[in-house]
């Protein structure tokens, strides 16, 4: 099974909790031409880290990193959801009763689904159960 | 490789009846032509006959920086302005400056202290010296210039700042060591790759003498690790004449030249001497100065000294490297932190940079520690756990070396700031 199509190339971003930083990322992605999909800010204490996912992850990469940001990719899922109650819960109970932990998620409701995308512990295997379970993943190749 | 080989191996016997003869012709001079140090003997009920052996030394009373700025500027000089060829004033980052007199022959002194200094460091008349270290009142640039023509070698004396040129002389003109504060030397080191320079790779550079600063043995291995050079620890202050005495190839203290200076390491409190090994306040007395009389001289840097000699069969004194200053211990809820410790620590540990940055602060009645450090970009992990772990660990590191709980926050990598002449790490709020 070709795992790989579904891993989607998402873009981590350290930055310090100030007034500024994100205006700082977003707008390198701008004068880049890069369009962002969906991202999210998880903070800690004093610090926080810029996820994203956009259309051209490796042009990020070189931009953030020239003005100094530290920034990684991580791979994740983005998991189509049904847009109405329990949409949610179908995709959290396949992964739950797989004992595959979700490391951190967040969503967007967009034109076509609402996406949930996820960074789980086992990738490979959170596919094989989501696609079993008849569910529908999003392809990398739809990002880029 | 030694520039005067007879002096640097003599016996120690013999070297200790030279410095007494030193000093007590230093002593006499001083008893009859200077006001302020007859008026101190008077004071201590000592005369220059009870100088019987060198031990004898104790007797006299101790000078203090504030005795050169109550005497401001000139005082306390005993040469006349014919007999003076120099000034140099200290950077006074510990307070009103100081002002520094050289005759010619302390200006000779100076300069053979270097130049037997810089030959133990491996280097001679085929190297070039890139001399960034700033030129002008301060005395390392002029100071390291002189010593570095003495033995041969050819200076760039590229003073400190405008970095990017500094990289691209060395470069050019194929700089083979530098001279200038641990702190710049690292930020050179970013500069350059920034520029898309290794110095490691693309330079001739092969050795370093860092000081002006304290500095960690952590930091001289990170240094030559990624910088690809040897790097020796420099020592003087400008009261001393400037810097004077480096380490040599071994590594292994830093050698104080027993016919210029007589050294001794003291309790900061009690002003007894403390045993050899053991750290303290260092006292120096230059023995054969002239234009400005620095006689057991309380220096305010912490260190330990040994008499043994050393491995490069050199048989002068070594101190050992200074590890912080008695004034500039952090007393944080009634425990003494030396930032030294703090910077030993952070060395330690790799996913931290090079930078870092200490406030001290005073919240509802209770010091705080803050500790600011760059994450290193490889030690980033995009989980929040990974990063609070990491924070944690450097405060735990941080409190089993310093005894007393630091913060630690994580900063992006190059926004701590960088220093180009010596490094100002501490903000202590408690005092505004």
């Amino acid at each position: 099974m070709e795992h790989e199509k579904y891993f989607i190339k998402q873009i981590s971003v350290f930055s310090e909790n100030k007034p500024g930083r994100l205006a700082a990322i977003a707008k390198a992605m701008e004068e880049e031409g890069v369009n962002i999909f969906a991202f999210s800010i998880a903070e800690a204490d004093g610090f926080g880290v810029v996820r994203a996912l956009v259309n051209h992850p490796d042009k990020a990469y070189r931009k953030l990193t020239s003005l100094g940001f530290v920034v990684s990719f991580t791979d994740v899922i983005g998991v189509r959801m049904r847009d109405q109650p329990g949409g949610l819960y179908e995709v959290a109970r396949v992964l739950g009763e797989a004992n595959i932990n979700i490391e951190y998620s967040y969503a967007y409701s967009g034109k076509e689904a609402a996406v949930l995308i996820l960074r789980v512990d086992n990738i490979r295997s959170a596919i094989e159960k989501i696609l079993a379970h008849g569910g529908s993943l999003m392809e990398a190749a739809f990002f880029s | 490789m030694y520039w005067d080989s007879k002096m640097e191996t003599m016996d120690r016997e013999e070297l200790g009846r030279l410095q007494h003869r030193l000093l007590k012709t230093l002593v006499y001079r001083l008893y009859s032509f200077s006001p302020f140090y007859h008026r101190r003997m008077e004071e201590a009920k000592v005369h220059p006959d009870d100088l019987k052996t060198l031990a004898d030394v104790t007797k006299l009373p101790f000078m203090f920086k504030r005795d050169l700025r109550d005497n401001y500027p000139d005082k306390l000089f005993t040469a006349t302005k014919e007999e003076l060829v120099r000034y140099h004033v200290s950077s006074g980052t510990t307070g009103k400056p100081t002002v520094v007199g050289y005759t010619e022959n302390d200006l000779e002194e100076w300069t053979v202290s270097l130049a037997r200094a810089l030959t133990s460091c491996g280097l001679g008349a085929k190297d070039v010296i890139q001399v960034s270290y700033g030129y002008g009142l301060f005395t390392g640039g002029l100071g390291l210039h002189y010593g570095a023509e003495r033995i041969g070698a050819t200076v760039i004396p590229t003073s400190v700042g405008g970095t990017e040129r500094q990289i691209e002389l060395m470069q050019d003109l194929g700089a083979t060591a530098i001279c200038c504060t641990p702190s710049y030397l690292l930020h050179m080191g970013e500069v350059a790759e920034k520029m898309g320079v290794s110095i490691k790779k693309d330079t001739k550079m092969r050795v370093g003498i860092l000081g002006a600063e304290p500095w960690t043995a952590e930091m001289r291995n990170r240094i030559q690790d990624w910088l690809g050079i040897s790097a020796y620890d420099i020592y003087g202050t400008s009261e001393l004449s400037g810097p004077l005495f480096t380490e040599c190839t071994e590594q292994n203290g830093i050698h104080v030249w027993g016919d210029f200076a007589y050294t001794e390491v003291v309790d900061p409190k009690t002003g007894e001497e403390v045993a050899d090994g053991e750290k303290g306040e260092l006292v120096m007395t230059i023995l054969k100065k002239e234009a400005l009389p620095i006689v057991r001289f309380r220096i305010g840097d912490i260190t330990s000294m040994t008499r043994e000699v050393c491995a490069c069969g050199r048989t002068h004194p070594r101190i050992m490297r200074i590890t912080g200053r008695v004034d500039d211990m952090l007393i944080i809820r009634g425990i003494n932190v030396f930032p030294s410790m703090i910077e030993h620590t952070l060395m330690g540990i790799p996913e931290v940079g090079q930078h870092f940055q200490i406030v001290v602060d005073r919240k509802h009645e209770l010091d705080t520690l803050l500790v600011r450090v760059e994450v290193k970009p490889e030690a980033f992990s995009d989980k929040i756990t990974d990063l609070m772990n990491l924070k944690a660990g450097i405060e735990k590191r941080l409190e089993s070396a310093l005894t007393v709980h630091a913060d630690v926050e994580l900063a992006e990598p190059g926004s701590l700031p960088r220093f180009e002449g010596k490094a100002k790490r501490v903000t202590d709020r408690r005092k505004l």
